[in-house]
């Protein structure tokens, strides 16, 4: 389809701004643009049509099943969007004294209790934009910590082969190098392996759990002692907290900080790549060094307490993704502790009918036959056998109407594939989708040749990566 | 209570039968008794949505929309379209997720490549990324991005938004980069300064255009200093500014970014806001986050693609240029449908316009006893007046007539001496009426 | 300049150009198994590289690989043209070599066209 900058035409456009009502003034020459300006000229019936077709080309939960494990793409109620669109929470300037914000305030905190219930944490900081800056945020507050207490060589963090990729990369980003501990065969965190590892120059373990191939580690109590007793704290990647919401808690497991990624648990929209909200949770042990300021009240009135000399400083302007945290405490309210408890259950029950649905036909390499709320699947077999790929597949769901599961993740399964239903999908949703798998798979069996060409519906074909990325093309050229 | 489990008790119970099970708790066995919890948590009972939506506006009411804003500082009051509003309310832009499955992706694909074509229309640079959090990140993310083998020292300086300042500190703390703060001299970068500090160990140096007190600073002079040193020019500019002002690229700049909520987006408290990165070709594999090509597909049709993956997190891990997964996708659409419908002209008016207002601001607020201009040097649409009054008492008077006047610098900003001073703004909605009106208002404070 | 190339089990080529100067890149089943390559980030003339440490990294569309020195020495040249192509080594990997390395002091175990033939064969 046509790019905007290939619509409308020169000097057409959307008068949208007053005549000025003061004296103009003129930029002084030394500052004055004189470079070209293109931008699109176009009227607004061209810009809706425009954006209403591309919304045609995009597929969002809203369109349908969107089993992208590791993601937790539920539906995202309309009631906590429109409830952040009021111009109570949109049209409110971050500098505003006080006094006239303490709807926000009342908002921040409120959300920072339940989320410490549901963690098991004493205190939330929602400044950390999405999750990858929540982790970045949370090793900070262990490297202040490990400074604070003079214990100054403890320069590494474990992190499992299974990890998401954001853990190492956030761990070198907060100065820490990076040890990788492989996986037992049966999927769960090496405890061995830890106990090897572990000692003086230990900061921290980083680990997911339930794990990235859903399962809960067993062992978690041994394994976050063994990280205490060798001087290091224990990190919580809160991607799969949705399956243990009100059941079990990071922090009743040895974890000492947790970031939990408000658009996969508490269901809000993901806006096709963000924004997010990674807020960070800690233990008291780690409070001083957040970087936002406290938030306290005195005689009814909430305030920012002073900057505590100990934080770790700012990880971003202002407060955080704010208009996120409203439709996160808007959730949790709607629910209460027994709707996110049920979310939880349901979210593992899905998980567990689909793999139970699907065990037969397809390899699931770890769990015996249980998961908490996604499951991995391994195609080395068809790709041995037919070559037909993790890729070939997915691609082929496309053709059914289907997002199709995260692929080539966790890195220690080949030929991948990670679903995540999340239980805001119905039993016949599930069944649905179920058979479409099996079919997908039967066919490929059968004719493997045609599934390197899938998918054949869609309003493109597959793209050719490799020269998008030999020689990148990444803006519109007015000149041609 | 409100419930998106669609699956009944009685599907629910037939589910859990036929893999076998019994209760939903067995679901459960694989976590250990020692940790599960033995007490629900404690939250309050669920609402339905009626309830909900009461509860809610009721802690909204506790927020006060000001009818007039002559604050700034990071965070402005432009005009937001209608159909900027209506566009980005569209449930499939909403909620999809990163856009991992280009053949079912191209509406998000394609609006962030428009995005990255109009970030480098407006800054002059050559390419640019999807989004980052917000400006203060974008400017950490470009220092980052500056440091070379033997370029390790960041100068950054003192007229740059003191949060920005603050988060670059706080992202480079464990690297093994350095920074120092160039002070200013009539509130704009101290050149002399500025030169005695660039050294061989140099990687960048920041300047914020115009700078955290509205000021102008002489990028240009600054740009022939940098000239052929290989020290990495990165301009931290106001997106808005740009329909009138000198593009980062006039000034020489190697990696421009900014804050884009001016373009469309609410104040909201601060968030969700955009930052925005541009920088030269020669750059381009180091800028971090997700980055949009054009490219065809099978069939030769033009398709768009994520694309530099490998620069990324989730295949290059602990090597990664930057940790950064989510971005800010959705903002980045709402300024490009918001450049849209301003188009060039557009832009510049509303350009001109908050330029113009916060003249007559300034020139009206300066007539009053007791108020002078701080700084002499050339403005945008900020700038710092200092009162010989109470400026508290001055910005209740105001906030009781439903203004929220400009920003007391108290302690807000880097140079730790701003008493009496306050950071005024103006745009485009600003109108005359609403300036004398509060300059009526001043008056009668003594 | 002699043809004969050796090879490290780690995948990279060296030819000998005389005693203590030798040319580097990556064999025919090294790219074959990377797929088409996309990028390649080389080192820079006079820095060192340390048998059996990375000095280089190449590129695919979703995946990036260590290219490890099978000498110890210092680069004095750099294949530029790889920046711009990097498909040059797709298509002719004994060609298509990555850095020249002099003053070379050490080198790993390194295998004859045919004994490396062997090992990927098993």
């Amino acid at each position: 389809m046509k790019l905007i900058f290939e619509r409308g035409n020169k000097n057409r456009g959307c008068d949208l701004v007053a005549e000025c009502d003061v004296p103009l003034v003129s930029v002084p020459a030394a500052y004055e643009r004189k470079k070209e300006l293109n931008l699109p000229q176009v009227s607004e019936t061209e810009i809706s049509r425009h954006y209403t077709e591309l919304a045609g080309q995009t597929f969002g939960v809203n369109n349908g099943f969107y089993p992208l494990g590791s993601c937790t793409m539920k539906y995202n109620p309309k009631i906590n969007d429109e409830l952040a669109k009021l111009s109570e929470f949109s049209d409110i300037h971050p500098l505003q004294g006080e006094d006239t914000v303490q709807g926000s305030l009342y908002i921040m905190r409120q959300a920072e209790k339940y989320l410490c219930e549901i963690t098991g944490m004493d205190n939330m900081d929602f400044q950390p934009a999405a999750g990858a800056h929540g982790e970045f945020t949370g090793l900070k507050l262990i490297c202040a910590y490990h400074q604070d207490r003079n214990d100054s060589k403890r320069d590494k963090i474990i992190v499992p082969d299974s990890a998401h990729g954001t853990n190492p990369a956030s761990a070198s980003m907060a100065g820490f190098s990076v040890i990788n501990i492989p996986s037992t065969p049966d999927g769960l965190v090496d405890v061995e392996a830890l106990r090897s590892v572990v000692g003086e120059d230990t900061a921290g373990f980083m680990l997911t759990n339930p794990n990235t191939v859903g399962l809960f580690e067993e062992d978690i109590l041994e394994i976050t002692s063994i990280v205490h007793q060798a001087g290091g704290l224990n990190y919580y990647d809160g991607a799969n907290l949705n399956a243990i919401m009100g059941v079990a808690r990071p922090g009743d497991m040895g974890f000492d900080v947790v970031h939990l990624n408000l658009h996969k648990t508490f269901s809000t929209p993901h806006g096709g790549g963000g924004p997010g909200s990674g807020p960070v949770g800690c233990k008291k042990i780690l409070s001083r060094y957040l970087p936002s300021c406290k938030i306290t009240e005195k005689e009814g009135i909430l305030r920012f307490a002073d900057k505590d000399e100990k934080s770790i400083g700012r990880v971003k302007a202002f407060y955080g993704n704010f208009l996120v945290v409203v439709r996160a405490l808007s959730y949790m309210m709607s629910l209460g502790a027994d709707g996110l408890k049920d979310a939880s259950q349901n979210a593992v029950l899905n998980a567990n009918y689909m793999m139970d649905k699907l065990k037969d036909v397809f390899e699931i390499p770890f769990g015996n036959g249980r998961c908490m709320h996604e499951f991995v699947i391994s195609l080395d077999k068809i790709k041995k056998e037919k070559s037909v790929t993790a890729l070939d597949f997915a691609k082929a769901l496309l053709d059914y109407g289907m997002h199709p599961p995260t692929m080539y993740f966790p890195l220690i399964v080949s030929e991948a594939l990670m679903v995540e239903p999340t239980e805001t999908e119905s039993k016949e949703n599930l069944d649905e989708a179920i058979r479409i798998y099996r079919e997908v798979y039967d066919n490929a069996c059968k004719n493997p040749d045609g599934f390197h060409d899938y998918p054949l519906t869609t309003p493109i074909g597959r793209p050719d990566e490799v020269s998008a990325a030999r020689n990148p093309i990444l803006r519109y050229n007015f000149s041609d | 209570m409100a419930t998106y489990v669609p699956n009944t008790k009685e599907e629910q119970r037939q589910m859990l039968n036929s893999i076998g099970l019994n209760a939903v708790d067995e679901l459960y066995s694989s976590i250990p008794n020692e940790v599960k919890l033995k007490a629900p948590l404690n939250i309050p009972k669920g609402m339905s949505e009626m309830d909900l939506s009461k509860s809610i506006r009721d802690i909204a009411s506790k927020n006060k929309v000001f009818k007039t804003i002559f604050r700034g500082g990071g965070a402005y009051r432009h005009y937001i379209p209608a159909i900027v509003k209506q566009v980005t309310s569209k449930e499939e832009f909403i909620t999809a997720y990163t856009p991992y499955q280009a053949e079912i992706s191209q509406g998000v694909l394609q609006s962030i490549f428009e995005f990255q074509t109009m970030i480098c229309e407006l800054t002059g640079m050559q390419v640019a990324n999807a989004s980052v959090y917000d400006g203060a990140c974008a400017a950490a993310e470009a220092v980052i991005m500056s440091k070379e083998r033997k370029r390790k020292k960041a100068l950054i300086s003192a007229s740059v938004n003191p949060m920005t300042i603050e988060t670059i500190r706080t992202y480079i703390s464990g690297t093994d980069m350095d920074m120092e703060v160039i002070p200013t001299k009539e509130g704009v970068t101290d050149i002399e300064i500025l030169k005695d500090r660039l050294e061989d160990d140099t990687a960048c140096v920041l300047i914020q255009q115009p700078n955290y007190y509205g000021l102008l600073e002489d990028g240009d002079e600054i740009g022939s200093i940098l000239g052929d040193k290989d020290i990495k020019y990165i301009m931290s500019c106001n997106p808005i500014s740009l329909g009138i002002l000198k593009a980062p690229s006039e000034y020489g700049v190697d990696i421009a970014v900014g804050e884009g909520q001016a373009l469309g987006i609410g104040l909201s408290y601060g968030g969700p806001y955009l930052g925005f990165m541009a920088t030269t070709d020669k750059l381009m594999r180091k800028l971090p986050g997700r980055i949009v090509g054009e490219t065809k597909d099978s069939k030769g049709r033009r398709a768009f693609v994520l694309t530099l993956q490998a620069r990324e997190q989730h295949i290059r891990r602990e090597k990664a240029s930057s940790n950064i997964c989510s971005n800010q996708a959705l903002c980045a659409m709402t300024a490009a449908v918001y450049l849209s419908a301003m188009g060039r002209d557009g832009l510049e008016k509303v350009a001109r316009l908050s330029m113009s207002k916060a003249h007559y601001l300034a020139s009206r607020l300066c007539e009053l006893d007791g108020y002078e201009m701080v700084y002499k040097g050339d403005f945008f649409n900020e700038f710092v007046i200092r009162v010989n009054t109470d400026v508290d008492k001055v910005l209740k008077a105001l906030e009781n007539g439903g203004i929220l006047g400009g920003y007391p610098l108290g302690d807000n900003s880097y140079n730790n001496e701003n008493k009496g001073e306050i950071l005024w703004c103006a745009t485009e909605v600003n109108t005359k009426d609403e300036i004398d009106t509060l300059i009526q208002i001043l008056k009668e404070v003594e | 300049m002699s043809k004969e190339f050796f090879y490290a089990k780690t995948h990279e080529w060296v030819q000998f150009l005389d005693d203590t100067k030798a040319r580097i890149g990556i064999s025919d089943y090294a790219q074959s198994e990377l797929g088409d390559l996309v990028f390649i980030s080389l080192p820079e003339v006079d820095d060192e590289v340390n048998v059996g440490e990375e000095f280089a990294d190449v590129e695919s569309v979703k995946a990036v690989s260590n290219v490890y020195s099978p000498v110890t020495g210092t680069v004095t040249a750099v294949n530029e043209d790889l920046l711009d192509q990097p498909e040059l080594v797709n298509s002719d990997p004994m060609e298509a070599w990555f850095i020249e390395v002099e003053n070379i002091s050490d080198k790993a175990e390194l295998l004859s066209e045919l004994e490396y033939k062997k090992l990927i064969a098993e």
